[in-house]
């Protein structure tokens, strides 16, 4: 019998922790409930983003935008102004297919584009997305986003045994659920990993000319490589929409800060290994959304009362911009590095 | 973001937008200069240096706001001549600096990491300016127009109809001796010399006894410059500056240096002039909603055609 791998560890000790953390008395120590659901949200983006970036090594910083644009789906196919009005289930697989597809159409462009164009270009189909998202008004909501989103319903469940009508929506109920889909997405991308795709993209991360060389289709991969990582994010955008029961306000929620913080948390966290990218957003995002927001309570009452130099949430971009520097200086494959070149 | 300048006098507006695009372009060309010449010698992209922009608009900012403390409010005349002069001397050389320290910090110590290493690190030094200004400025755009008018709203002359304001000619004034100067800088110098065959071939330079350091180092101050130059232009042109104003415009600013071609100064001035006119036409049939969707659509579709860029040389990936 083999031991398990280092990684194969930090991720089952992850997901252990996450499935106890509900049940722990959260309220007692201040800490909102649904940021944790956001939480598990934005780690099935960044599972989507490391696809793209630490599977097979396109820098991508559009990210948000598929985000986004899964979230808006979802919004049209379950919101009660449009006829369509589908069961959530329905709408998460429109939404994850309906993204990839337009990864689909942004990617074939731009397979031929070096790295660094591939980021500039991703980066204005971005801006694009939140342009398009912001002035067609009449079907994605724009400003005024689309409102009182159905909450998807737990099946088999008589209505009123859990919250209102037997919603998934309330606290533990929809951060199971997302801890399903992002358990579902790990051991999903895991198996794409170790199949014929998934060794192709790596190979072309490695060597593009080599592995055009040996025969694999670089480009195809490439964009099989954008189109998966796409639907993935448009899954998290589903989610995150029922999440915050409305498709939040573009340009705060799609812009290019969100796939850049994205980016820092899988570095942080190590590129390409599933486990890194997971410990890197829950610390990164954890500390954003929780840890600095205790910390900020505890001065503002403690010294500097309210002295703006003493708010951690005004430092926020610096501290994500200086994991950026810090990690890319002293340890470039994160703190989680993929183990290369053993067998699983 | 820009006022429109057409206030309902359709007849002119197609010459007021044209007019305003060639000022609006030059600007754009400086700050895209500033890209292309990092990247033709290092091949980095430098996300920050939309920010180090931003970063001389505030201090252009925060000096003016100095002589309005010690000279009380500031009308077009002698005094504001002699502050655009100072603003024009010390914000060039604060950015210039300001950059030579980040490469000397960031960039240097990953030289020989692979490519996507540095990207990363310059989007972290982004962030880090971005922060520094939102902590400087703060958050809400900032005015000193009604106390300090360093430029007078007044026309200088008139082209047919179409009156050239003293804001707009002021860009060009300082844009166009600059560029004339850095041709010169480039084909005529030593340093020129330097920097173009460290762009030719580092390693190759290093062994003719160029200092490769020196000169990267050189370069940065250079790009950092014209952007603390774009970054005062664009102070007494707009008159209102942001925190998040460096994202935007270094955005269009490295757009415009891929689309002459990335690496290629005369590309650079073009791109820049282009992406002056499509943003300014833009502004003025849109009311500006579409313009981020048409510049970045304008972008995808030369890429597809043309990935080089407009002057760029085709060369080809090294094995």
């Amino acid at each position: 019998m083999t031991l398990p791998s280092r990684s194969a560890i930090a991720g089952g000790v992850l997901f252990a922790l996450l499935a106890v953390l509900p049940q722990l008395p959260l309220a007692d120590w201040a800490i909102p409930a649904n940021l944790l659901t956001e939480l598990l949200i934005l780690s099935i983006l960044a599972l989507g983003l490391n696809v793209i970036l630490g599977t097979t090594g396109l820098l991508h910083l559009g990210i948000a935008a598929f985000y986004g644009i899964g979230c808006c789906i979802a919004g049209i196919l379950t919101t009660s102004i449009f006829p369509f009005q589908t069961n959530f289930l329905v709408a998460m697989m429109v939404s994850a297919f309906g993204t990839a597809l337009v990864g689909l159409i942004l990617g074939a462009p731009v397979l031929r584009l070096r790295g660094d164009y591939l980021a500039l270009v991703t980066l204005g189909f971005g801006q694009i997305v939140i342009t398009v998202l912001l002035e067609f008004e009449n079907i994605t909501g724009g400003k005024k986003t689309l409102q009182g989103l159905f909450p998807p319903l737990l099946p088999f469940v008589s209505e009123g045994t859990l919250g209102r009508r037997g919603e998934w929506q309330s606290f533990p109920h929809f951060y199971y659920l997302c801890l399903g889909l992002l358990a579902i997405v790990y051991l999903g991308l895991g198996n794409l990993e170790r199949s014929r795709l998934g060794r192709g993209l790596v190979a072309v991360r490695e060597d593009e000319l080599a592995a055009g060389a040996m025969g694999l289709n670089p480009a195809r991969l490439k964009l099989s490589a954008l189109a998966i990582g796409a639907g993935v994010a448009g899954l998290a955008g589903s989610l995150f929409a029922m999440h915050n029961t409305n498709t939040t306000e573009p340009q705060n929620s799609f812009n290019f800060n969100w796939s850049i913080i994205i980016l820092a948390a899988i570095i942080l966290g190590g590129l390409s290994s599933r486990a890194g990218v997971l410990w890197g957003v829950v610390l990164l995002m954890g500390f954003d959304k929780i840890v600095s927001r205790i910390i900020d309570d505890s001065l503002q009452a403690a010294a500097a009362d309210g002295n703006a130099a003493f708010r951690l949430s005004n430092y926020r971009l610096m501290i994500f911009g200086l994991v950026l520097i810090v990690m890319m200086r002293f340890r470039p494959n994160g703190l989680l590095p993929e183990r290369r070149g053993t067998s699983k | 973001m820009l006022p429109l300048l057409a206030d309902g006098n359709s007849g002119n507006l197609f010459w007021e937008l044209l007019v305003n695009g060639l000022v609006m372009g030059s600007l754009f060309a400086l700050i895209a200069l500033g890209y292309s010449l990092v990247y033709g010698i290092i091949e980095l992209v430098n996300f920050a240096h939309g920010d180090l922009f931003m970063l001389g608009a505030a201090m252009t900012y925060t000096l003016t706001a100095l002589a309005v403390s010690w000279f009380g409010v500031v009308t077009p005349g002698g005094m504001s001549f002699a502050i655009v002069l100072g603003l024009l001397l010390i914000v060039p050389f604060f950015c210039g600096g300001v950059n030579v320290v980040i490469d000397r910090v960031v960039y240097r110590p990953l030289r020989q990491s692979p490519r996507l290493v540095p990207l990363v690190s310059a989007l972290g030094v982004s962030f880090v300016l971005v922060n520094i200004g939102q902590l400087w400025i703060g958050t809400a755009p900032v005015s000193l127009e009604n106390k300090a008018q360093l430029v007078s709203d007044a026309s200088l002359t008139q082209i047919g109809e179409v009156p050239i304001k003293w804001k707009d000619a002021v860009v060009l004034i300082t844009v166009v001796p600059v560029m004339i100067g850095l041709t010169w800088l480039v084909k005529f110098t030593r340093m020129g010399k330097a920097m173009r065959a460290t762009a030719q071939n580092l390693l190759a330079a290093q062994l003719m006894g160029i200092g490769v350091q020196r000169v990267i180092a050189s370069t940065f101050f250079i790009g950092g410059y014209l952007a603390g130059l774009a970054a005062v232009v664009y102070t007494l042109k707009i008159g209102r500056i942001e925190y998040q104003m460096g994202f935007q415009n270094g955005l269009y600013a490295f757009t415009a240096a891929i689309v002459g071609g990335i690496g290629n100064i005369p590309g650079a001035v073009l791109g820049g002039l282009l992406l002056g006119f499509i943003y300014s036409f833009g502004w003025g049939y849109s009311q500006g909603n579409w313009v981020d969707a048409l510049i970045f659509g304008v972008l995808i579709v030369l890429l597809i055609f043309r990935p080089t860029g407009l002057l760029g040389s085709r060369s080809r990936e090294k094995v």
